[in-house]
């Protein structure tokens, strides 16, 4: 009686679940092996020249990404868990606070920076009479993503600072440790499983972001982009398909694995 | 108070040079979307120009993601708090791997989901050129979200003993669900409400491939204004967004405080 309960109550997520995504996810996968090269087709983004660098420079970015974030987390979050100031909770806030801008409006947020009416370009001509513009670009895409993942990770490594231990530092600092050798041995450590979680997030966003290089510029070669175009411009639907269902499982195993880790360390912390 | 050393300060000036990375952009792009000419800067006069132009152009799209939206919270509060319910109630391994395969819809990336629910379903004409078909994708998107901030709240209430308490005094399971349960996860609920609301309006990466050109939401239309409309109308645009998405943020900031706050009353 109670189990059927218990069924009856799951069945709608249950059935919408498997007719709108574990079903058309199935057939994706089904069409990425249907194209010309057949199931060749799941190897190409390691084969094909052209795929592979897409896949290099988005692995490339998304890392590069990550580690900028968590380092800019790091010290804004164990920062802001540490002292008391006036305003601090509206700091917060505005650090959190782009957490829900579409990928589109944080592309525009670059162009307001560093396009070609942007505050970078008119500060370096009134300074070196020389405009710096490079939204367009690949730097202007990491800066997009550092934008989006900063809110993203900032909170999760706050939660992890207030349970650090201050009266640690203070024995590695009575030992006659210098404050570099504090961060890189208790404070670092202290945070990882905050660092592995928040990073896993920051790295599977960054892989599979389209808004921000959508408005930035079409002609960046980030894998997102390339499963697009191979789906509106060369109607490749077979290779969109098998680039995006390995982009899909790329990120979804990163969570997983990250998941686990951090799970497991959480543990052994505690 | 401690002595402020030169650490602080260095730490301080670091966290506000964030705080403008993020914030200042917002700021610049609000005030483009009222300029004149933004190039001759503000000088050039304030006008509301360009929000009129924007409200003429696209008002269609704000109301489509304003019903998307409610269209979306409503399908997420049917299937996703009773989901919430059963994993809460349910002990072992398969509640655990029902709760895996929800989440996966926000781990995969929305181009991925997208690309399969056309390939799927892209031939059915009706369904494919509705509205219904983005909302398909938004509830597939937002739904984890109703689920895991409502079944925290049921991990944190002594669910079972609620409802043996209310079954003992005679209650169906009909009045436990709606009398006794509903009202414990209020908080889970309003949160899982704010954030599918919020990231239903702002969703882009699914809603592009999704839509058609009757079929336009706000963040879609914002990508057409940038690609082809002048800075200050893409930035009305964005303004207009703001106007709408800012509110859902704070109150979102708020619910999430609201239950800290609660736990250190009672304590």
């Amino acid at each position: 009686m109670a189990r059927t309960r218990l069924f009856l109550l799951i069945l709608p997520a249950g059935i919408v679940f498997a007719a709108f995504f574990l079903l058309p996810l199935a057939q994706l996968f089904v069409i990425g092996a249907g194209g010309k090269d057949g199931i060749a087709a799941y190897a190409a983004i390691v084969t094909d020249r052209n795929y592979r660098a897409s896949l290099v420079a988005t692995v490339l970015l998304s890392g590069g990404v990550t580690l900028a974030t968590l380092i800019i987390s790091g010290i804004a979050g164990v920062f802001l868990t540490r002292n008391r100031f006036p305003f601090r909770p509206a700091v917060t806030a505005m650090l959190t606070f782009p957490l829900a801008f579409p990928g589109v409006v944080i592309g525009f947020m670059v162009i307001m920076l560093a396009g070609r009416q942007g505050l970078v370009g008119d500060v370096t001509q009134w300074v070196f009479g020389d405009k710096l513009v490079f939204a367009y670009s690949m730097a202007g895409l990491f800066m997009g993503y550092v934008y989006f993942s900063i809110p993203r990770t900032i909170l999760t490594v706050m939660a992890s600072a207030e349970k650090l231990d201050p009266k640690l530092e203070e024995a590695a600092r009575s030992l006659g440790a210098s404050p570099l050798r504090v961060v890189w041995d208790v404070i670092i450590p202290g945070l990882m499983p905050a660092f592995v979680a928040a990073g896993a997030i920051c790295f599977a966003t960054a892989m599979g972001a389209f808004g921000t290089a959508f408005t930035l510029a079409t002609r960046i070669n980030v894998l997102p982009m390339v499963i697009y175009t191979e789906f509106t411009d060369q109607a490749n639907i077979a290779m969109a398909a098998a680039l995006s269902f390995i982009l899909g499982a790329i990120t979804w195993l990163v969570l997983a694995v990250a998941r686990t880790a951090a799970g497991s360390s959480v543990a052994a912390a505690g | 108070m401690k002595k402020r050393g030169g650490l602080f300060w260095f730490q301080l000036g670091f966290t506000l040079l964030i705080v403008s990375f993020l914030i200042v952009p917002v700021i610049l792009s609000m005030l483009a979307g009222l300029t004149v000419n933004y190039q001759s800067g503000l000088e050039s006069g304030l006008t509301f120009r360009w929000v009129t132009a924007v409200w003429e152009g696209y008002r269609q799209t704000i109301f489509l993601s304003i019903a998307l939206a409610l269209a979306s919270l409503a399908a997420t509060l049917v299937l996703g708090v009773p989901a919430a319910y059963v994993l809460a109630r349910a002990r072992g391994g398969w509640a655990r791997a029902i709760e895996e395969l929800l989440v996966m819809p926000v781990a995969v990336p929305g181009l991925a989901t997208a690309l399969a629910l056309i390939v799927a379903y892209g031939t059915w004409g009706g369904f494919r050129t509705s509205w219904t078909f983005i909302l398909v994708g938004h509830v597939l998107f937002t739904l984890p979200f109703m689920v895991r901030s409502v079944l925290a709240v049921m991990h944190a209430i002594d669910l079972k003993t609620l409802e043996e308490g209310a079954a003992s005094l005679g209650a169906s399971f009909g009045q436990r669900f709606f009398q006794v349960i509903l009202p414990n996860c209020r908080s889970g609920i309003l949160a899982g409400a704010l954030m599918v609301v919020t990231l239903s309006m702002g969703e882009f990466n699914m809603t592009w491939l999704l839509h058609t050109p009757l079929t336009k939401t706000l963040p879609v239309g914002l990508a057409d204004a940038y690609a082809s409309l002048r800075l200050e109308i893409g930035s009305a645009y964005t303004l207009v967004f703001f106007v709408m998405i800012v509110p859902l943020l704070v109150a979102i900031q708020w619910a999430a405080r609201e239950p800290r706050a609660r736990r250190m009353e009672r304590a």
